[in-house]
């Protein structure tokens, strides 16, 4: 099986050796703990690879093994190397703030968004012409699509989220994140979540729930992960040296909270076996349709709008240099994004099973929703007032600003789909992907891109990007490709909705369906060259990051780690 | 606030900031906007304005229904009887003509072809193709080559009631297994299937036996498929001399069928469409131009 031998002997001589120069303490409870929980997780893992009949279950196992003994073997290898030193929260008086696990997970981020958006493109062609799903279980559409939507929501937006919130709480509680091994394990454990679900995608482990795809085991670990992930953010919370908590923190906490909620609730499974990958939800008919769809939209408002909002909060004035516009509208969005958010979710199910007061009453909250969205758009945009000027020069800014931009049109698209009378026309149409899309591509993308290119050159101390010219050449790419993809949805999908709908003199269907599919094709040509050019930009962002990495000018030794591209402090 | 001696005038805009500070950013103590904050209000009051007229909070056992009375099952229900209440008019006529009398009428026939080409479209055109044209394993319907027969009333027999299709009315007429259930040896589907091939117009293949080859399909295929290859309609056999092969038409092809034959199902549509919807559907068909 799977477990690595621990180390050669000579090693274990060594770390003797070192153990008795350092007079090591004791391993501590959080090395002693994880330590455990570990082994044990090993343990059953390399059971249940040997017992099963499931190959998936087998390989997962078997990665669940290889994660678990490998963890193991570097928190001991560490605590050899150090002898179990403590690392100082402060350093002469400032927070010894902890970096690794961010720059783990701005990298991971930019590899799993090119993936996911690389799988898209194949799934836009894929639409265009269906000769491309090569006949094959793996490649064909129906496994790729959800790769691309966790690729890119949970891989890439949950890597972004992972390491701008950890970066972001620690800058503005001014205190470093608590634990050693902590940090570490959400954000190593979170990735490993990402691979079990998509090689589950490909090889056809799913539950068949639209964004919670992954089967209960990766559920299970999730959630693990996800606790440790709170209690991660809540001790940095805690430890803060400063009176109040920044408007982005309370973003960042109500992202977490909820979406631990969401995703024990929709994941409430009984597996067949614990050998088996395939599991029963306990949720029946309408009723699993309307928690599932509880949970498809406050992914949507708590994942890609909580958690990108907290991101906003943070870069976009760190960027332009300016106060937050208001304090109060922060909170009075705040609050009323989060309580009427979590009521919208029907919307999804208009003219289905769902009864009618259900349907009614997620389209007037989403209705509601509207304002308390764009709250957080004119707090984005009118920061930037006394610092218009600086769109011209600073493309990163202008990124973001377009991101915002991008969140209001989203914003105020949803509430009109939301309306039973427009969604009776939108629904099941390319228009939802359209608006998806702008939404996804639009603000989660750009938002995600800014705080990306801010965060480099600060992580790793360089005086600034390699190439502002290159991001201005990734912003015209993705913004001219994030144009075409939402114009050829819209077309696409409202011409898509008026053809099934129409009717002839006599009372019959106008068009047959597959007339309709016919008529889209030249709309899903255009929209995958749209996501070509996104694709291209991020190739080029990729690049820019690596240079500034590898060549960037080193700041001096004495500057705040924030960097040049930030105010001082 | 704690720390409101820490406010200070942000010179920019001439507001005040609320005194906090975290890693280099303030914030400025500006009101709501008072167009977002109306509007908002706007959208509380059309919600709860909603309410009222619509069906919308659930209650022990039921729900507010609203003063409108709205309720989209009936609303759906009713939808759907006004489409057929439309239809009836001429669909009624249909069920009680004769499929001749129907072809005959002008206005029947418009009426025919409308209902026929959008039951066509999304019933029958995944396997015929849109036009009709079929593919290989499903009939053309636009050719004069028709297994079952092409006139009105066989195309709507075959429509109702499916070719193979598991009912007891439907059309069956299986070629065996020569190959696969060992009744002809290798050779000999060998021998057969070039002396078919002789007779289709196609290249056979060197030194093969014709004439054992034609002492076979004497014995074995002539039955259904006729003493000179013209196959038997009544019993679904098709022409072997004809240009149009259902399987493909190469000597490949031919001894595939001999060895291990396909024989496709068509499915029975009384259960599924209307009377005068099957009634559209083949006159539809028949005015493909193939019809006899």
């Amino acid at each position: 099986m799977v477990v690595p031998s621990l180390a050669p002997c000579n090693d274990f001589k060594d770390w003797g050796a070192k153990m008795a120069q350092n007079k090591a303490k004791m391993v501590s409870l959080e090395e002693g703990g994880f330590a455990i929980f570990l082994v044990l997780l090993a343990f059953a893992c390399i059971i249940v690879a040997g017992k099963t009949f499931d190959q998936v279950m087998a390989f997962h196992a078997g990665i669940g093994a290889l994660f678990a003994a490998v963890s193991v073997f570097l928190i001991f290898k560490k605590y050899f190397d150090d002898g179990g030193e403590v690392i100082p929260a402060e350093i002469d008086g400032k927070p010894n703030y902890n970096m690794g696990p961010v720059k783990f997970g701005t990298i991971a981020a930019m590899f799993w968004g090119i993936a996911g958006f690389t799988v898209g493109l194949v799934i836009a062609l894929q639409l265009a012409w269906p000769a491309l799903n090569f006949d094959l279980p793996w490649t064909n559409f129906g496994r790729l699509r959800p790769l691309h939507t966790s690729a890119v929501i949970f891989a890439f937006g949950g890597n972004v989220l992972l390491a701008t919130s950890m970066y972001v709480v620690q800058r503005t509680c001014r205190a470093r994140m608590p634990g050693k091994i902590l940090p570490w394990f959400v954000i190593l454990g979170y990735n490993v979540f990402i691979v079990i679900a998509g090689t589950g995608y490909l090889l056809g482990a799913t539950q068949g729930k639209e964004y919670a795809e992954p089967e209960w085991y990766a559920d299970l670990w999730l959630t693990i992960v996800w606790v440790m992930y709170l209690l991660l953010f809540l001790g940095t919370l805690w430890k803060r040296k400063e009176p109040h908590i920044y408007v982005a923190n309370w973003f960042y906490l109500a992202f977490i909270v909820t979406i631990a909620l969401l995703h024990v609730t929709n994941n409430l499974t009984i597996p067949v076996s614990i050998y088996s990958t395939k599991s029963y939800i306990v949720w029946a008919g309408v009723q699993d349709a309307m928690v599932q769809w509880w949970y498809g939209h406050n992914a949507v408002g708590f994942f890609l709008t909580a958690g990108f909002l907290a991101i906003m909060y943070y870069f976009i004035p760190k960027q332009a240099d300016r106060p937050v516009y208001s304090y109060r509208l922060s909170i009075v969005h705040f609050w009323a994004l989060i309580f009427i958010y979590i009521w919208a979710g029907p919307h999804h199910l208009h003219y289905t099973a769902l009864p009618q007061w259900a349907s009614t009453l997620g389209a007037t909250f989403s209705i509601i929703l509207w304002m308390p969205s764009w709250g957080g758009m004119i707090n984005g945009l009118m920061t930037l007032s006394g610092a218009w000027d600086k769109l011209r020069t600073d493309p990163v800014l202008r990124m973001m600003v377009v991101s915002v931009a991008f969140y209001g049109m989203s914003t105020f698209e949803g509430p009109l789909m939301s309306l039973r009378s427009v969604n009776s026309l939108s629904h099941y149409t390319d228009w939802t992907i359209g608006h998806v899309h702008s939404g996804a591509l639009g603000w989660v993308g750009y938002i995600s891109f800014g705080a990306i290119y801010c965060l480099v050159p600060w992580l790793w101390n360089k005086r600034n990007l390699y190439s502002l010219k290159l991001v201005n050449w990734h912003f015209w790419l993705s913004t001219l490709g994030i144009v075409l993809y939402i114009t050829a949805m819209w077309v696409s999908g409202i011409m898509q909705g008026l053809m099934w709908r129409a009717y002839d003199s006599l009372g019959f269907l106008e068009y047959s369906f597959v007339e309709t599919v016919e008529a889209m094709h030249p709309f899903y040509i255009i929209r995958a060259l749209g996501g070509a050019l996104f694709v291209v930009g991020a190739l080029i962002m990729a690049y820019n990051l690596w240079m500034t990495v590898r060549h960037g000018e080193a700041e001096e030794a004495d500057a705040t780690p924030a960097g040049s591209l930030a105010p001082a402090e | 606030m704690a720390d409101t001696h820490n406010k200070e005038v942000d010179q920019i805009s001439g507001v005040e900031t609320t005194g906090h500070e975290w890693d280099g950013l303030k914030e400025l103590n500006n009101p709501l906007p008072k167009w977002w904050l109306y509007l908002f209000y706007v959208t509380i009051v059309w919600a709860v304005i909603y309410w009222v007229l619509y069906p919308s909070w659930p209650l022990i056992s039921s729900y507010t229904s609203g003063v409108l009375g709205a309720n989209q099952r009936l609303e759906a229900i009713q939808a759907y009887d006004d489409v057929v209440a439309g239809r009836s008019e001429f669909a009624d006529k249909i069920v009680a003509a004769s499929l001749e009398e129907v072809a005959a009428d002008q206005e029947l026939l418009q009426f025919a072809l409308a209902n026929g080409q959008a039951a066509f479209g999304d019933n029958c055109a995944p396997c015929h193709g849109s036009g009709g044209t079929g593919a290989e394993g499903y009939p053309n319907l636009q050719d004069d080559t028709w297994l079952w027969g092409g006139t009105l009333d066989d195309i709507h027999t075959t429509l109702e009631y499916g070719i193979r299709a598991g009912n007891d009315d439907t059309r069956i007429g299986d070629m065996p297994a020569f190959g696969r259930d060992e009744i002809l040896s290798r050779e000999e589907v060998n021998q057969v299937s070039n002396y078919v091939a002789s007779r289709a117009g196609l290249e056979t293949e060197d030194g093969v036996d014709l004439a054992a080859g034609e002492t076979l399909y004497v014995d074995n295929c002539a039955a259904c498929h006729g003493d000179n290859l013209g196959g038997i309609q009544e019993m679904g056999a098709p022409s072997l001399t004809s240009a149009n092969y259902l399987y493909g038409k190469s000597l490949e092809a031919i001894k595939a069928q001999v060895n291990n034959p396909r024989n496709g199902v068509m499915p029975a549509w009384a259960d599924r469409l209307d009377p005068a919807t099957i009634k559209s559907l083949t006159v539809y068909v028949h005015s493909f131009g193939g019809g006899q």
